[in-house]
């Protein structure tokens, strides 16, 4: 099958500073892909990457089977209308209203009349649970609604992939559970890619179809595939430690 | 008081703790224990009575040492707490990044450092300034993406809200204009030049500058730190991903609203540094009204007007440039933005003055 996304030996990082080297994967049409990982090994980055926000070090990534990296202005800008992003604090613009936010993407890049995107957003904006919040500013909703009208947002375009930075941190665990879910249902309703940085175990199991696990102390992906299966699995002890918690909780009870 | 006891056998070093260890502290410790050359040394903790953190440290740098210096160890009949505090702070880090700290360097490799920076900023500098005035150019003919309310929003701010402040300072710069030329101008019996001194110098120079320097602190601060907040929230980051401009849907607006009040700004300023002057002139100085309004007539020329506007609209770009440059290069945590908006402002400053410097000496060049 052909994928959706695919990275060719991409070492990225800052500068001088590489954080993950040779990174090699592929993430399948309609897979929840989580990328996880020990704090500061590179998710974020590997994100930043993956939106076009920074280039890789060395290496290419293709979407749909088009080089990113190689691709022109033009091109770019055509990969990135089939992608969303839902940022960790939701990166809503915060003088405009949820409205008005959700409408920004479709005013810039589709035909609709005025009516008609005023329509859309209501439906976004229902979709993630937030009907009626049209008028509201982001400063006068919680954190889990913010995240809701970002993913709203990233939702406007209809893409085919969406990117994930954190969706679960800072919610509470029902909130959690409630994204994770609406997160499948797009997944499977709308036949959307989903791009995953967690390391929330439960979401990692609940809607992980396929997954890679960056490591911090040989910046390498140390391990790929389903995360239960990775789990049944394990390619050495740092990837179970961190799939249980368990080793290091009983090394303390000793 | 704690008490460390050393008592050396066949190279062992035996450190006895005695006593309460509240805040202790030994400063020569390392020293007498170097000078026992010991191979190994034991740590007896059994008649330790209280402790806290300083004596951690105590146990945790000779712990640190004796590995270091290849001494073997011992930590005897330690308090249960303190062995394992000690264990905490003893296991090795998993990783850390070395290749991140930064090597010392040499003077010669500073210079160069510094000097490849100076060049990379022009550069930075440079690319920012064209994308900001193409964006510009976008926004004049409608093109953009920029959102309308945002400039009208934004030149709410630059404009009508500016209006007060500006007229409050020109008023007061008019006014001390005034009282220190009078008293020059009282030495040759000349007071009523006054006037002259007052106009001339608002109008061309004073006026702008002063409009200049408010705008820099109180419009170019405000767009560092708003478009600082923007990338610390994501949302610079949102824009890019949305592939919309920054540049048009940010700085372009911003730029258009005060690049065009501040022409108007400064003919706001001139009006009340004249008012400012006449105000000394007439009611301090004595100077009829007639006369002091005739001089300030006869001092008026048009040519000085346009130079003062034209500085306010240079000003306007070089305050809505800086600004939004150290907003967008702001990093993303809330120090950054207060770096931004100090950096905003400074520079706003420093660019004015040799704006004003350049135009001046172009200016005369050219018998302007
Ligand atoms: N702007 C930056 N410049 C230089 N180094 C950075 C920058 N941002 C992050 N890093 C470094 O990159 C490494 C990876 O950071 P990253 O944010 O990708 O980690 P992460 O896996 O997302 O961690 P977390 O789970 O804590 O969010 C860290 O060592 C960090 O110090
Ligand atoms: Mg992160």
């Amino acid at each position: 099958m052909k994928s959706k996304i695919a990275a060719k030996n991409m070492d990225i990082g800052y500068e001088k500073k590489v954080i993950i080297k040779n990174a090699t994967f592929e993430v399948n049409n309609n897979d929840i892909f989580i990328i996880m990982g020990a704090s500061g090994c590179g998710k974020s980055t590997m994100l930043k990457v993956l939106t076009g926000l920074m280039p890789p070090l060395k290496g290419n990534f293709y979407i749909d089977d088009i080089d990113y990296i190689k691709a022109d202005e033009q091109t770019k800008l055509e990969i990135m209308k089939k992608v969303g992003v839902l940022y960790q604090s939701g990166g809503l613009f915060s003088s405009m209203t949820l409205a008005e936010n959700v409408a920004l993407p479709l005013q810039k890049y589709s035909s609709y009349s005025k009516k008609a995107i005023d329509d859309l957003v209501s439906l976004k904006l229902a979709l993630v649970g937030l009907d009626g919040y049209n008028d509201y500013y982001p400063s006068q909703i919680s954190g889990g609604m913010k995240k809701r009208a970002g993913l709203a947002r990233a939702l406007a375009l209809d893409p085919e992939i969406v990117y994930f930075d954190e969706p679960s941190a800072g919610l509470d665990p029902l909130s959690s559970a409630r994204l994770d879910n609406l997160m499948q249902d797009i997944n499977q309703n709308l036949k959307t890619t989903l791009v995953v940085v967690t390391h929330e175990l439960s979401s990692i199991f609940a809607i992980g179809t396929n997954s890679i696990f960056l490591d911090a102390k040989t910046k390498t992906v140390k391990a790929r595939g389903n995360p239960a299966q990775i789990l049944k699995n394990p390619p050495n002890e740092d990837v179970y430690n961190f799939l249980t918690r368990g080793k290091y909780d009983e090394k303390r009870a000793e | 008081m704690g008490d460390i006891i050393l008592t050396l056998q066949d190279k062992t070093l035996t450190l006895t703790l005695k006593g309460n260890f509240i805040d202790f502290e030994d400063g020569k410790l390392y020293q007498n224990i170097a000078g026992y050359l010991p191979e190994n040394i034991i740590i007896n903790g059994l008649e330790i009575n209280k402790w806290d953190s300083s004596l951690l440290l105590i146990l945790f740098n000779l712990n640190k040492y004796a590995n270091e210096n290849n001494i073997k160890i011992e930590n005897l009949y330690m308090p249960q707490g303190l062995i394992k505090m000690l264990k905490l702070a003893l296991v090795v880090p998993e990783h850390i990044n070395r290749e991140t700290m930064p090597a010392n360097e040499s003077i010669l490799e500073k210079i160069g450092g510094f000097g490849l920076n100076v060049w990379q900023n022009t550069l930075k500098g440079t690319i920012f300034m064209m994308t900001c005035f193409k964006s510009l150019w976008l926004f004049i003919r409608r093109k953009s993406s920029a959102r309308k309310t945002d400039f009208l929003f934004a030149f709410e701010e630059c404009g009508p809200n500016a209006m007060s402040i500006v007229a409050l300072i020109s008023f007061m710069v008019g006014l001390i204009l005034a009282f220190v030329g009078a008293i020059q101008l009282k030495n040759f019996g000349a007071q009523v030049f006054v006037a002259d001194l007052v106009t001339i110098g608002t109008i061309r120079i004073m006026g702008a500058i002063m409009v200049g320097i408010i705008m820099a602190g109180r419009t170019g601060a405000s767009f560092a730190a708003t478009i600082g907040s923007m990338q610390v929230n994501e949302e610079i980051d949102a824009l890019k991903t949305m592939g919309i401009s920054w540049a048009e849907f940010l700085v372009a607006p911003r730029m258009a609203s005060l690049v065009i009040a501040m022409p108007f700004l400064t003919m706001w300023a001139d009006f009340f540094g004249i008012s400012g002057g006449a105000f000394v002139g007439i009611l301090a100085l004595d100077i009829p009204a007639t006369e002091y309004f005739n001089h300030a007539f006869n001092a008026w020329s048009m040519k000085n007007f346009w130079v003062g506007i034209f500085h306010g609209f240079i000003f306007g770009f070089i305050i809505s440039l800086c600004g939004c440059y150290y907003g967008i290069n702001s990093s993303k945590n809330a120090d950054g933005v207060g770096i931004a908006t100090t950096k905003a402002v400074v520079s706003s400053v420093v660019w004015l003055i040799v704006a004003t410097g350049i135009i001046t000496f172009v200016f005369e060049r050219l018998g302007i």
